[in-house]
């Protein structure tokens, strides 16, 4: 019965993972796409570019993402220009895409921040080097600091992207059927709320730990470099005397 | 002009719905959210301690229970875990009221909303404050330790001299951090009726109709939070470690 129970639960809270993920996947998208632009802004030297980056960066991460969630969702509605455009209304009175505009401005601003401290990680000497070997500042960026910049960028990436995925559970509150709100509804109607919200826990769980095991292997894969030789790890070797 | 006079215009209701008794309501909100914020800071810390030292302890039982706790509630949406002791708190409640007689058998206790979330908060925070120790743990000079050893200190007398106060000393920024994201898990615990900044800025927009004010004031007032403490933090850490500026 108990058995059963849980079983059920599970599957239902399952049959709503499609919708967490196409939140994730889109809020994640369009944020990638906005932080780009924001490290561009920012790393473009401009006086404005810098205070428009620093101001966006300080409200977006000083605020709590529901305030973020609800002032664009409730609050932007009321003015009538938004009311009557045919292209911001359509998408602002759907509390889908309020969620996933809201998580994309806001992992914007940390994903920025991240990018520009990897840019900045990035040795000098591997560019000085690059400029000392002609290479044009296209070319440099594109097969140096690039590169060696999305390299750094990874581990606070990665937890970033799980943030997101708990953020997403902020959509149930306004009126998303996402895994959390699916959870919330059996929870009302069977008032069992520990049995099912460790259900749902343990989705949630599942999933983010697949995402840093994702991560961890791309983050693997992409330093070859750094890993010691396979068959000389094992034993330690006389430093030379020429040094 | 016609620009102008409406802002006029949206100034002076902004100022007359604060003046209606909406500003009071507010900064009673910002005293809670405040409120649950230091509550789980200081639950925070106390689990936090124990989870270090359990992630740091030489048996693999107590590492796996420290690995786990922090797993599991770094890993979790706030949300549920704020839901889980609330509504689970009410379950558990009415199951042991019940059983005992002291509520008729369709009768529900409730969780106390302040309770359970700053139960909730507090041990989301006691997860990232057990890194942030173990962390400074870690970054403590090995030196040290080995000659409060060699000075025959005892175990307890180690941890009250050496590493308590560096530990102290070393978490400050990290402890900035938790605190920053304290404040904004705390928003979170509007859900459960604590009637803190996020829960006051929803009454107002939905009983005034003025979602786009009171939104907007609730994220101006939680920037203010979230910035005045940069500072105190930043005082902090000069204080903590004036003894270890180089010498000019």
């Amino acid at each position: 019965m108990a058995f059963d129970f849980y079983l059920s639960t599970m599957w239902s809270v399952l049959k709503a993972l499609p919708l967490t993920l196409e939140i994730w996947f889109f809020g994640i998208a369009f944020g990638l796409v906005i932080a780009t632009g924001l490290t561009w802004l920012r790393a473009s030297g401009s006086k404005l570019g810098e205070y428009f980056t620093r101001a966006y960066v300080f409200i977006f991460r000083g605020s709590p993402l529901l305030v973020q969630l609800y002032l664009i969702y409730f609050g932007l509605s009321q003015f009538d220009f938004v009311r009557h455009s045919p292209i911001l209304w359509p998408i602002l009175r759907d509390p889908m895409y309020c969620t996933i505009v809201a998580m994309a401005l806001n992992t914007a601003a940390y994903e920025s921040e991240i990018f520009r401290g990897a840019l900045r990680a990035v040795p000098v000497g591997q560019i000085e080097a690059a400029k000392a070997f002609g290479m044009s500042a296209f070319t440099r960026f594109r097969l140096v600091t690039l590169p060696i910049a999305l390299r750094l960028a990874l581990p606070a990436y990665s937890t970033e992207i799980i943030l997101m995925t708990k953020a997403t559970a902020l959509a149930s509150v306004v009126t998303i059927m996402e895994m959390m709100g699916t959870a919330q509804k059996i929870q009302h109607d069977t008032f069992r709320p520990i049995e099912v919200l460790t259900c749902a826990g343990v989705i949630y769980l599942l999933l983010n730990l697949s995402i840093a095991r994702l991560f961890a292997w791309v983050e693997y894969r992409l330093s070859p470099h750094l890993r010691p030789p396979p068959e000389q790890s094992q034993q330690i070797r006389p430093v030379p005397e020429v040094l | 002009m016609e620009f102008l006079n409406d802002f006029k215009d949206q100034v002076s209701t902004a100022y007359e719905l604060l003046a209606a008794g909406w500003g009071v309501q507010l900064l009673w909100g910002i005293a809670w959210t405040l409120a649950v914020t230091v509550v789980s800071m200081l639950i925070g810390a106390m689990l936090g301690s124990l989870v270090a030292a359990a992630k740091l302890s030489h048996r693999g039982g107590l590492r796996f229970i420290g690995e786990s706790y922090t797993t599991v509630f770094r890993g979790e949406p706030e949300l549920l875990i704020i839901y889980l002791f609330y509504y689970g708190g009410t379950q558990v409640l009415t199951g042991v009221a019940r059983s005992t007689g002291s509520i008729g058998s369709t009768d529900i206790l409730n969780m106390p909303s302040f309770l359970g979330g700053v139960l909730a908060v507090g041990i989301i925070s006691g997860a990232y404050q057990a890194e942030v120790f173990r962390g400074s743990f870690l970054a403590i000079h090995r030196g040290e330790l080995e000659a409060a050893r060699a000075y025959g200190m005892s175990a307890w007398l180690r941890f009250r001299l050496v590493i308590v106060p560096q530990v102290l000393r070393l978490a400050v920024p990290g402890l900035g951090n938790v605190w920053q994201l304290t404040i904004k898990d705390s928003a979170l615990i509007s859900v459960t009726g604590v009637a803190e900044l996020m829960l006051t800025a929803n009454k107002a927009a939905r009983s005034t109709h003025h979602s786009l004010l009171f939104y907007t004031v609730a994220g101006i007032l939680y920037l203010v939070m979230t910035s005045v403490s940069t500072p105190i933090f930043e005082k902090a850490e000069r204080y903590t470690s004036r003894s270890f500026t180089r010498p000019k």
